[in-house]
């Protein structure tokens, strides 16, 4: 089986960019991703593209054929949609493709407009990725369901707004110098805990912002890399899915996320990894008590003891598994659609040496990334390598 | 407002008094509309709702759709009946005094059109004005 190399990734800037359409935004990151590649566009031969909410945020449907032909490359084309882990799924097809023999050049990535419909149609254009009937009807929000999932763990396991407040601070801290970033800008814990209050117990600064951007990157066999003479040494080794119940209300427990502990394993496996053995991760912060979950389903702490991570520098640039060191979600930001291939673009970066914040992984050979929808009813995560 | 078979059915049972929820030969709970259990894909039957539960968790919204954005702040909770799990908006207490575990009954609110009309049929008459919630309060 060949293995699934990142020839190249792109990323547009992650912000406010109310006036340019998704489709400009892909063609941006998608341009720059061949330019790094150094693949043609006529070696394509099909493009994955992850957006969420193209029908309610730009009434338009039927996204993937918009964004090859942005492009400029005449494909098959599809849009995947499964929430904020749109382009997350998207990766994780490209990656079969690739696998399977299927093709040996494919881009895969994604976009979202968002800023443009203002704050109470993007909330309610958000809570379209939770149970119309048995959540939104209730008055729930993506912020207020992340606020049960936080109330719920502070129940079962302890832990503090003081605690999620050192996330914001670290993720912060890791997005100055990424000029990719929304906020690059440090904040301080007493801002975090005196910003005004979302959905308790989080409030604005335990949320990730609304965001304009694109990703984009190009996967290639084994064969087409050797053939091309081209320099891609980060691999994708891993790659695992997983699915829970749409509503809260039906699981188990608010205060863990199974369908990313799934994901988790099933990417290890295949990739002949454990937790151990991960140098660092990018993983899907779209509020602090989410870091939380998603260090725990990569085993990088035990179930409760997540919620400290971060304050005790475990996750920090320098600990012992640096998280985001993008700036995550919270302070890069959450353009939904593009999250999962962003992440694959930052986790790249990271292990071939050109990112802001290679200095403190220097000599990383294993990254993982990790992106959730909703709250977490899908998520996937994919484990990269540099190979020898 | 179009109604949907099995939920509007159910919200009509919970403002009746006459709430119910879904278990399958295992006893999983779940609510409607269902055609299998989704745990194990069994036959379902109906059984009473537990005419009380206990918070399960909560959260004060601030920043709210534009369907609640005049309600905002509420408090939205999930609220345990046991076999299952039920989310709608608690009313009749200050969101400083609400906790875990506390015992709540459930009802139904909204949906009447501005002639007032309510109760169980409320939701077919085409003229209603909000989509229905679940409520609970206080017991
Ligand atoms: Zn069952």
């Amino acid at each position: 089986m060949t293995n699934v190399r990142v020839a190249g990734v792109g990323l547009t800037h992650f912000g406010s960019h109310p006036e340019r359409t998704s489709r400009d935004l892909f063609a941006e990151a998608g341009a720059v991703a061949l330019e790094d590649a150094g693949v043609p566009r006529e070696d394509v031969e099909s493009v994955f593209y992850g957006n969420f909410m193209g029908e309610v945020a730009e009434h338009q449907g039927h996204t993937g054929p918009l964004a090859a032909e942005a492009l400029g490359v005449r494909a098959p084309a599809t849009r995947y949609e499964s929430a904020c882990a749109s382009s997350g799924v998207a990766l994780r097809q490209a990656v079969k493709d690739v696998r399977n023999g299927e093709a040996d050049v494919l881009v895969v990535g994604g976009a979202e407009r968002m800023s443009h419909v203002g704050t109470d149609e993007t909330t309610e254009g958000l809570a379209i990725a939770a149970d119309d009937l048995y959540e939104v009807r209730a008055g729930l929000t993506f912020p207020g369901a992340y606020g049960l999932m936080a109330r719920a763990y502070f129940e079962e396991h302890g832990g503090s707004r003081e605690d999620l407040a050192h996330i914001a601070v670290k993720n912060h801290a890791n997005a100055v110098g990424n000029e990719h970033a929304q906020y690059q800008k440090e904040i301080t814990v007493e801002q975090a805990l005196d910003s005004p209050t979302v959905a308790s117990p989080l409030h604005l600064y335990d949320a990730c912002p609304i965001t304009d951007g694109a990703s984009a990157a190009v996967l290639v066999s084994d064969d087409y890399a050797d053939e091309h003479d081209l320099d891609a040494p980060v691999a994708v080794t891993g790659t695992g899915q997983g699915g829970d119940m749409m509503a809260l209300q039906d699981r188990a427990s608010m205060a863990a996320s199974p369908a990313a502990d799934d994901a988790a394993a099933e990417a290890y496996d295949d990739a002949g990894i454990d937790a151990d053995d991960v140098d660092l991760a990018e993983v899907h912060d779209c509020f602090t008590i989410a870091e939380v979950l998603a260090v725990e389903s990569l085993g990088f702490a035990e179930r409760g003891d997540g919620i400290t991570a971060a304050r005790e520098g475990e996750t920090r640039k320098d600990g012992r598994i640096p998280v985001n060191l993008s700036g995550g979600l919270k302070a890069k930001g959450h353009p939904v659609g593009a999250t999962g291939v962003s992440q694959l673009a930052e986790v790249t970066s990271l292990l071939r040496g050109d990112h802001h914040n290679s200095d403190a992984v220097s000599g990383a050979r294993v990254g993982v990334a990790h992106n959730a929808g909703g709250t977490v009813a899908s998520a996937t995560v994919h484990v990269l390598e540099v190979l020898d | 407002m179009a109604r949907d078979a099995g939920y509007d059915d159910f919200l009509d049972a919970l403002a009746d008094g006459t709430g119910y929820y879904l278990a399958c030969e295992n006893d999983h709970g779940s609510l409607p509309p269902r055609r299998v259990c989704p745990r194990c894909g069994g036959d379902l039957r109906e059984e009473p709702l537990p005419e009380t539960g206990d918070v399960a968790s909560y959260t004060e919204v601030h920043v709210a759709t534009p369907s609640f954005v005049d309600d905002a702040p509420y408090v939205t909770a999930v609220v345990d009946f046991g076999p299952v799990n039920l989310t709608g908006i608690l009313r009749g207490v200050d969101a400083d005094d609400v906790e875990t575990g506390m015992t709540v009954t459930v009802g139904v609110d909204g949906g009447a059109s501005a002639e007032g009309e309510a109760g169980g049929d409320g939701g077919e008459t085409g003229d209603a004005e909000t989509e229905r919630s679940v409520v609970f309060e206080p017991r």
